[in-house]
């Protein structure tokens, strides 16, 4: 015996809610993808902790496309990334949208 | 109360304290190593949790690979001077009060399913049943998971490249 399904499911959303934070609130383009890995690994511990409870692999499958979706994800975005860092010199979001809205170049 | 419940809440500590060590640094490289830590722990749980295949791919693609990822990033880029760590007042105070409002109604939510409370007999998939199963039942969705890869790949490599204006070479062969 294991512990109940909610003790897992109330583990995955405070780790959720603590990604969802660092998304919100850093103010830096690198830790808002890493508050979006965050996230996605809660939503995965959830799924695991969900396959556990009904005795099915399906939860289990679901994590492989998470993580399949998580590499795609943070490869894009750190190339983006770095396009924004050559284009102003900061990871700063709040310094690209400025630029942006100022009409600035591609 | 068993051995695997008392090992369920170390993990869960570590997990949760290592991902809040992680949200709060200024210094970006302790972030992610802390976050390395966090991952380690998921995967621990993983394996707790009856999926020990999933366990391993947690090290060796999150842990592994995209952490590094992260860390070829902060080491690459250089910043002059670090722009301040949280948004100001006006937009932090909104993000926490999003984050606990998200807490407190999905604590309400789990909290209100009453045969979740009962505590769940341990369970184990093996590699080769889950593998089989993958590959049979969701042979597609596997494909597409491929594909969606290859133009991650592709993707990068354009956003990467270093975009050459008009220089003056290229101006040079035009005529």
């Amino acid at each position: 015996m294991i512990v109940p399904l909610n003790h897992i499911l109330l583990l995955s959303g405070l780790l959720f809610s603590l990604g969802m934070f660092c998304t919100l609130a850093r103010r830096n383009l690198i830790m808002m993808l890493l508050g979006i890995e965050i996230m996605l690994n809660a939503a995965a511990v959830a799924f695991v902790g969900a396959s556990l409870h009904w005795q099915q692999m399906e939860g289990q499958a679901i994590v492989i496309f998470i993580l399949a979706v998580a590499a795609t994800e943070v490869s894009i975005g750190l190339a983006a990334i770095l396009v924004v860092y050559r284009r102003t010199d900061s990871v700063d979001p709040a310094m690209e949208a400025a630029l942006w809205e100022k009409g600035g170049r591609p | 109360m068993s051995i695997l419940t008392l090992l369920f809440y170390a993990i869960a500590l570590l997990i949760v304290a290592a991902t809040a060590m992680a949200v709060t640094r200024r210094n970006m490289v302790h972030a992610v190593l802390y976050l390395v830590l966090s991952f380690f722990g998921t995967a621990m749980l993983f394996y707790l949790l009856g999926a020990p295949f999933l366990a391993a791919l947690e090290i060796i693609i999150y842990a592994g690979a995209i952490m590094v990822l992260f860390l070829f990033l902060i080491m690459m880029i250089r910043l002059k001077k670090l722009p301040g760590m949280f948004f100001p007042v006006g937009q932090l105070l909104p993000a926490i009060f999003i984050c606990a409002g998200f807490l407190a109604v999905s604590s309400v939510l789990v909290g209100g399913n009453p045969e979740g409370w009962t505590p769940m007999p341990a369970a184990q998939a093996s590699p080769a049943a889950f593998g089989v199963y993958l590959f049979q039942t969701h042979w597609l969705a596997v494909e597409i998971a491929s594909m969606l890869l290859l133009v991650a790949l592709v993707g990068a490599y354009v956003l990467g490249r270093r975009v050459r204006g008009p220089s003056a070479d290229t101006r040079k062969e035009a005529p």
